[in-house]
């Protein structure tokens, strides 16, 4: 099964990595999103995939006995999930204020910090 | 084992049984403390009066805590907290070394000048939009990222520090604040995720995300895990971060919008936290690989620092030519990570301790510049030297400290990155460091001809009564003076310097302070 997730967490890193190289922010921001799902699952995977067992030593032993998916990379995620939910608002936020502020949605067009016709510096006094 | 009687647990092979001693809370006091003094900013947020005078003082009692921490580490080695008891690599670990203990310190003298300077340049609207909380959580986020000593956990601090910082980023929400922002955003969220994604191949790798554990074994997985790989991918992340050639230019981007204070903290703090993480990781965890991908680490660094040189030398806002200075200084440090040795290592520590303190410095020389001369441009700024001699002469020693002159504290480590570049016979890298040199004299020297010393062409609307606040004045002089102090005395900062070095090139006493009774 990891294969077919592997393949799958490629899909994604895939469809993430064009979206960020577009020039539209909305898309930009889908492309954040499934980047932020990419690494979660890529994360889930490298923790073992099994199905229905429950990492639970029984009370008579010290560690457990069969394969059962580690815990560690799942609680990873949740703090990665938290934190990508709370940054991918944020953007989502700045994203709409930009294209209120600056009326478009276009970063090549986003030059008010960086103007194109900028003079040059002044070349001697 | 027997089955039939449940055997209580042995709990002196996983916990911490015996209570920490008191001097070791100092690990994870700078942390707690910075969050609670934030979480009672957040609870008085109708009392925005009393925020600047808390947020000073807090930030004092951060700088006392990094100091006594320091003592404790030079008196006893590196100190392991954990969390919850749990022992490593089970627990997540605070482990303060001499080189978190030095870029603690220094952060918090720059967040406590940046407090001082704010008390000038924050205005009521700013403090309502909780300028302070976001400056104490970043503080919390930056200190957390220099002590602790678990890779997740350092990914945590670096999401919390970047969260703060998009806060403070767009405080005044002006249209250039929110262009900026937009790029500033973007990247930085990439390069997070992608420390992500390799924190997640670590542990895949390595099934620990202790520091400690990981440098353990990383000599024995070499042949095994893809570490070449994961390497790369943490230079890149971290590259990212610090603003490193060809992924700087979110930087020059975004780091003139925000308020003057904002930018001085900016490029006092958050970049150099990508360094130190790089520094931390390739040095002390992975120190074969590094050895490895030394080449393009030392290629990335001298096109850094002359892109930073020569974006500067095109600009005419004072600002901007700051934010690219900012990048040269990063090129400057990746060197060093590329040399390596105590020589290197020591000289990017140093060099990043002193660009802290002198790019804070600049960006609050900048802001007191534009209040005076009523723009940021180097087309209209000008004869501030006849005005106020003081502040300019201020400035010169910035401008000196920047560009690497002695006796300022810029020219220590300058000469320990090109002595260890020219003893592993990388002579280009020492040229290019040189080069880099004589271009930012340029850019420095150019820049004050024309703010300072030309004349005003209409001397007839001249503001003459604009004085300069004490609150911009002190913090200026106050890190002015500790730049040429340790241009003047360097010997005391240097062989902590070099013995911080040598602890993250052979961490023995590292690994012991994390496992005291050897491996487990």
């Amino acid at each position: 099964m990891e294969a077919w997730f592997a393949l799958l967490v490629g899909i994604f890193f895939t469809v993430a990595i064009y979206l960020l190289l577009s020039k539209y922010i909305i898309r930009v921001l889908l492309g954040v999103a499934i980047l932020g799902n990419a690494v979660n699952l890529l994360i889930f995977t490298g923790g073992r995939l099994t199905r229905g067992v429950p990492p639970v030593i029984p009370g008579h032993q010290d560690a457990l006995t069969g394969l059962a998916a580690n815990a560690l990379p799942q609680a990873l995620i949740l703090t990665a999930i938290v934190i990508s939910f709370s940054f991918f608002a944020f953007l989502l936020v700045l994203a709409w204020r930009a294209y209120e502020d600056l009326q478009t949605d276009n970063t090549d067009e986003m030059r008010v910090a960086e103007p194109k016709d900028e003079p040059a510096p002044p070349l001697g006094y | 084992m027997a089955a039939s009687t449940p055997s209580p647990a042995d709990l002196s092979a996983a916990l911490v049984l015996e209570p920490v001693a008191s001097a070791d809370w100092l690990v994870i006091l700078p942390v707690a403390w910075c969050l609670a003094i934030g979480a009672l900013l957040v609870m008085l947020r109708r009392q925005i009066d009393w925020h600047p005078y808390i947020a000073v003082l807090g930030l004092a009692g951060l700088v006392l805590i990094d100091v006594l921490l320091l003592r404790h580490v030079l008196a006893s080695g590196p100190v392991t907290m954990v969390m919850g008891r749990w022992l490593p690599p089970f627990g997540i670990a605070f482990t303060v070394d001499l080189t978190g203990a030095l870029f603690a310190l220094t952060a918090s003298v720059v967040a406590l000048a940046g407090a001082i300077y704010s008390l000038a340049d924050i205005n009521d609207s700013g403090r309502r939009y909780g300028f302070y909380p976001f400056l104490m959580l970043l503080m919390a986020g930056v200190s957390g990222a220099f002590l602790t000593g678990d890779v997740f956990n350092l990914y945590v601090w670096f999401e919390v520090l970047l969260i703060s910082s998009f806060g403070l980023i767009v405080l005044g929400s002006e249209r250039e604040q929110i262009d900026g922002a937009v790029k500033y955003g973007f990247l930085n969220l990439v390069a997070t995720t992608l420390f992500l994604i390799t924190t997640g191949y670590l542990y895949a790798s390595f099934g620990t995300l202790n520091m400690a554990d990981i440098a353990r074994k990383a000599e024995g997985l070499s042949g095994t895990a893809p570490l070449m790989t994961l390497t790369a991918l943490f230079v890149l992340a971290f590259g990212m971060k610090a603003a490193a050639f060809p992924v700087n230019f979110w930087l020059p981007a975004s780091y003139h919008t925000p308020r003057v204070v904002v930018s001085a903290l900016f490029a006092g703090l958050l970049t150099k936290v990508g360094i130190y993480a790089l520094i931390r990781i390739t040095v002390m965890l992975l120190p074969l690989e590094r050895e490895q991908l030394s080449f393009v680490i030392a290629v990335a660094g001298a096109l850094t620092m002359l892109v930073g040189a020569f974006g500067a030398l095109a600009q005419s806002d004072f600002r901007r030519m700051l934010g690219y200075l900012v990048v040269s200084g990063i090129g400057s440090i990746l060197a060093g990570v590329a040399v390596g040795g105590p020589g290197g290592i020591g000289g990017a520590i140093f060099y990043a301790l002193h660009s802290m303190l002198v790019m804070t410095a600049l960006y609050f020389a900048s802001g007191v510049a534009a209040k005076l001369g009523g723009s940021f441009s180097l087309a209209s700024l000008a004869g501030l030297y006849r005005r106020h001699a003081g502040f300019a002469a201020l400035t010169l020693m910035l401008c000196f400290a920047v560009s690497g002159l002695p006796p300022f504290s810029g020219f220590w480590p300058k000469v320990m990155l090109v002595k260890a570049a020219l003893d592993i016979g990388a002579w280009w890298l020492a040229a290019a460091l040189l080069v880099t040199g004589f271009l930012t004299t340029v850019v420095t020297g150019r820049f004050f001809l024309l703010a300072y010393w030309r004349d005003r062409a209409d001397t007839t609307d001249t503001p003459h009564s604009v004085t300069i606040s004490p609150a911009a004045l002190l913090p200026l002089t106050a890190l002015t003076m500790l730049v040429l102090a340790i241009g003047l005395y360097p010997e005391l900062l240097l062989s902590t310097i070099q013995s911080a070095a040598a602890g993250l090139g052979e961490p023995s006493a590292y690994l012991n302070s994390v496992f005291p009774g050897g491996a487990p």
